[in-house]
């Protein structure tokens, strides 16, 4: 059973959060460190460059890696201050099991075979199904292949799912929809070169920092900027034109534009002639789309969506970019699709300065999304459902083609079916989905079902907490790998430390596990570097191509933007890693010359119907929510709410709330308010600015337990990605009554402690040998 | 004296204090940062702005300095007070024009940016100007500056009769040429002419539907 026996405050005291502010060693007065090590930030998609510093086998710094050409030194603080992350206090060191106390540290050889022997037990008695498996986006292109293929062949379930389910995967289905292929259409480099830059439901500011340089140096060339969020965040602030557009209202907004586009001939007909399918139905779809008609739901006076639209059209070059307030819906494939439609009828894609981009919000949310720890994919981004690409993958692998389960459940189905006693046995690596997955009271209830749970971690998250058994796990820094940025670019993460204490790699973990499972056979590699080989062999032919790419290729270039195909020996049917070439230069734009990666070389059009969101504000719920990120914390916050400096910047959640609707509510910055919706309640302070709709509250949602956004938001599906809808709610604000806030108050106050006043039986001093490793 | 110059542009500022925890990394001041990051005012604008020392080319803190503990290098960085001289008086605090030194009572002394002297002595550039992610922060030529960037660099300011010049290099925006200005509206200002139309962007939309005592 994976109720976690201990309180809140109990696993508080021994497994943190704990607020580390000091290298290991301490701050040196000069610079002092053995190795610089030149490898990649550990968080968002943007995948900077950085230099690590390291000193007795830890990582002591940071120094600005200038010569990488994507963010030429730049980064933000989270990229700073991840080496805190590292040698910290809370870091899981040995394998652990579960008491009715707590946990205690038993051997390598006990957590497997305990592990071992649930999973057989549980596949025994309730079919291979019954047992589950999810990851995390925050893993190498290795290690994501390499779960897939582990899920598959050695737990022989369908049930696999990775946590860029909440993030990029309507994206993926729309640009798979229009193009034929999942990825950016361009390097950022593109951006640079747009006359205008139209951005939707993108923090930019805080969630892909490095992004807003791009953006300035297209201003510095001339370029506009037109910017659609509910809230005026940073970016928006200084935009040429800004849409405040109501939440979950995006289609209509995007319906409204092509129709401007359609009725005054800004489209490129000779493009959509030549280059595209299904114009007609399309333009139909939105003949009745008129701003006016926009301006009623998305709450944008009609002259703008009018100005936006002729901008977007009449520019020489355009550039649209979207990250999750656009994704993150019921109708997140909708709004994607429905800005494809606009970059193919005004032909502004394949070109010097144009495209149409997704932000990947997740480390590796790009190649995660490709080497098939989906559900429904497999390596490649082959179908798991094509029979073809099932015989490829099984040739590759070695194994018969039956061997290789069907389409399993996704992530929040996965939760789904655990609540209803369908599943009942769990594996989860780097996924933290307590805090991140919606209706987080159902989640709780779902992990408390289950009759097995192993997890392989660094920090023992709010989810793991439920774990039977804990198994210590590396981080980034203490393995070697690839990872795909979110403009497609391959890069190589370099190693610079080994995991302290009893903590192992987690593709050695999985090994063992695998050869335990009686399927070693299929897992015989000795190095990461044999999977990547593996990888590239399993990904030929298909639309995420890495065959032509390689480590030593990765670094000696800064990185390969894939599709990379095999050159000289395309075509041939080998199986013999050592005879694929490397000769291809990678694909920095996609669809130049106008060739799309459908069958016959077109893009599609997709008609919308403008529907409502599955959520809608009513007399007892009457405003509307919404949540995002701040620039100090990335996603569930297992690892940036540990780093002191990190959580100064941004300590708790706010509720963000206009002043209008503050006065309606009499409610002031601070008081504390109780936010209800049909899930959950929290009990936040506020913070009454200007800068958001006054309709609208928002909240951040990297915290757990009762200081979560994810307590209120819904499980409600996009029927195609299924992907949650986190960004559409409908809510109630009212001032906190006394107890509540006193209850507030007391959370707040236990949501970590300094490493000052770590409790006695913390054993920080036992911890600290053997994070000198 | 190097060509190399510093630019704080706020209008690009995004509020991440990137360069806060970049200059808390230096070795020379462990763990704390000398760049300070002004909210505006958070309530009516997401706009921050970046002040790191300006580094005048006549500094005032080290005119008023009882003790002589702060000095001007040749290549016209300002240094933190020197420990052995600083009496912690805190004059310098009060009367620099940009508010920018700080005095710590831990140490009994003043301190303040001094540009990553132990980098940019050396052909480096500092800390903060090297993460900041959206080039608020710069540190270039002039020239480097002018072929790629739209603004106005300005470094030399009026407070009272006190005319100041500064190593350092304020960037107003396109074709402002004094300092005569509303500083937040300028922190605001767009390219286009009619930009100020969304200061609020939300004047338009209908309240919400009222009860009594609260929202129906």
């Amino acid at each position: 059973m994976a109720k976690p026996p201990l309180s809140r405050e109990d696993y508080l005291d021994l497994y943190g959060p704990t607020l580390h502010y000091t290298p290991p060693g301490g701050f040196r007065t000069v610079d002092d460190y053995d190795d610089l090590v030149d490898t990649h930030c550990c968080f968002c998609g943007q995948q900077c460059g950085i230099k690590l510093k390291v000193k007795d086998n830890a990582v002591v710094g940071f120094e600005p890696r200038y010569e990488f050409p994507f963010n030429r030194g730049k980064l933000c603080p989270k990229g700073i201050k991840r080496y805190l992350q590292g040698s910290h206090p809370d870091r899981l060191l040995h394998p652990m099991r579960r008491t009715p106390t707590g946990y205690e540290r038993i051997t390598w050889d006990e957590a497997l075979s305990e592990t071992v022997a649930k999973i057989q037990e549980i596949q025994a008695k309730y079919g291979k199904d019954s047992f589950a498996m999810l990851s995390g986006v925050s893993l190498t292109n290795e290690k994501s292949y390499l779960v897939g293929k582990f899920a598959r062949l050695a737990l022989q379930t369908a049930n696999l799912d990775y946590n860029g389910r909440l993030c990029m995967v309507s994206a993926g289905a729309g640009n798979k929809k229009a193009y034929g292929i999942d990825r950016s259409s361009n390097h950022w480099e593109d951006i640079t070169q747009a006359k205008v830059i139209f951005i939707i439901g993108t923090n930019i500011a805080e969630c892909f920092p490095i992004t807003t340089d791009y953006i300035w140096r297209a201003r510095d060339n001339g370029a506009k900027i037109i910017y659609a969020d509910p809230r005026m965040v940073p970016m928006a602030r200084t935009a040429d034109l800004f849409l405040p557009l109501r939440v979950g209202s995006d289609s209509a907004l995007l319906m409204a534009m092509l129709h401007v586009l359609i009725r005054d001939r800004l489209i490129d007909e000779e493009f959509i002639r030549n280059h595209t399918v299904g114009f007609e139905e399309t333009a139909d779809a939105v003949s009745n789309a008129t701003p006016e008609w926009a301006a009623e739901i998305t709450g944008i006076p009609a002259e703008k969506i009018e100005l936006a639209a002729r901008w977007y059209g009449e520019a020489e070059t355009g550039m649209i970019l979207h990250a999750r307030g656009l994704e993150h819906q019921t109708k997140g494939v909708d709004n994607v699709v429905s800005c494809a439609n606009l970059a193919l009828a005004t032909g502004k894609i394949g070109k010097p300065g144009c495209g149409h981009s997704t932000i990947t919000g997740q480390g590796n949310g790009q190649g995660g999304r490709e080497h098939g720890h989906k559900c429904d994919q497999l390596p490649g981004n082959r179908d798991i459902t094509n029979p073809e690409h099932r015989k490829y993958i099984a040739e590759v692998w070695g194994c018969p083609e039956e061997e290789i389960p069907g389409k399993g459940l996704t992530a929040q189905e996965i939760l789904n079916a655990i609540h209803a006693g369908e599943i009942k046995g769990l594996l989860s690596l780097c996924f933290n989905p307590l805090v991140s997955l919606p209706d987080a009271n159902f989640n709780r209830e779902a992990l408390d079902k289950l009759e097995h749970y192993t997890v392989i971690d660094f920090f023992l998250s709010e989810t793991a907490q439920h774990a039977d058994i804990v198994l210590p796990g590396s981080l980034h820094e203490e393995d070697e790998g690839t990872s795909t940025s979110g403009e497609g670019r391959v890069i190589k993460i370099n190693a610079p430390v080994t995991p302290p204490g009893e903590a192992r790699r987690d593709w050695e973990i999985m090994l063992d596990i695998a050869n335990r499972l009686g399927r070693g056979k299929y897992f015989q590699y000795t190095s990461t570097r044999e999977i990547f080989e593996e990888l590239r062999l399993a990904s030929r032919g298909g639309t995420a191509d890495y065959s032509g790419i390689t480590w030593d290729k990765v670094v000696n270039t800064m990185g390969v933007f894939w599709p990379a195909p095999q050159v000289t020996e395309r075509g041939k049917t080998t199986m013999n890693i050592a005879e694929l070439d490397s000769l291809h230069p990678g694909t920095p734009r996609l669809y130049e010359g106008g060739k799309f990666y459908h069958a016959d070389g077109k893009a599609r059009f997709n008609a919308v119907k403008w529907r409502e969101s599955g959520e809608v504000v009513d007399e007892e719920y009457p405003i509307w929510f919404t949540t995002g990120r701040v620039v100090s914390q990335y996603l569930s916050g297992t690892q940036t709410r540990r780093i002191g400096p990190l959580v100064d910047q941004f300590p708790h959640p706010r509720l963000e709330i206009h002043p209008r609707m503050a006065k309606q509510l009499g409610i002031a910055t601070d008081d504390w308010v109780t936010v209800q919706t049909r899930r959950g309640e929290v009990i936040i302070q506020a913070n009454v600015v200007n800068t958001i709709r006054p309709d609208t509250v928002f909240m951040a949602y990297h915290w757990g337990g009762k200081e979560s956004a994810n307590l209120l938001t819904q499980r409600a599906l996009d029927p195609v990605s299924k992907i949650p809808e986190f960004k559409v709610s409908a809510c109630r604000v009212r001032l906190a009554t006394p107890e509540e806030q006193a209850e507030g108050e007391r959370v707040k106050a236990a949501s970590a402690r300094t490493e000052k006043n770590l409790p006695a039986g913390y054993g920080l001093n036992a911890r600290r040998q053997e994070l000198r490793r | 004296m190097s060509d190399l110059r510093f630019f704080i542009d706020p209008i690009r500022c995004i509020g991440c204090k990137a360069c806060m925890q970049a200059c808390s990394e230096c070795a020379t001041h462990r763990g704390k940062s000398m760049i300070h990051l002004e909210h505006i005012e958070r309530g009516t604008s997401t706009q921050t702005a970046p002040m790191v020392c300006m580094h005048c080319d006549l500094p005032t803190c080290a005119a008023v300095c009882p003790a002589d503990a702060i000095k001007r290098t040749e290549d016209g960085i300002v240094q933190s007070s020197q420990a052995p001289r600083c009496i912690g008086c805190s004059n310098c605090v009060n009367a620099c024009p940009f508010g920018v030194p700080r005095y710590y009572p831990e140490i009994d002394q003043m301190l303040k940016c001094d540009m990553c002297y132990d980098r940019t002595s050396i052909g480096q550039k500092p800390m903060c100007a090297s993460v900041c992610p959206s080039e608020a922060l710069f540190y270039g030529t002039l020239e480097e500056f002018q072929a790629r960037r739209k603004g106005t660099p300005k470094n030399t300011f009026q407070f009272g009769a006190q005319t100041i010049t500064t190593k350092v290099f304020i960037v107003l925006p396109e074709g402002e040429i004094g300092l005569d200005m509303d500083v937040i509206s300028h922190m605001d200002a767009r390219f286009e002419p009619d930009a100020f139309d969304h200061l609020d962007p939300f004047a338009h939309l209908e309240p919400l539907p009222q009860a009594q005592g609260g929202l129906l």
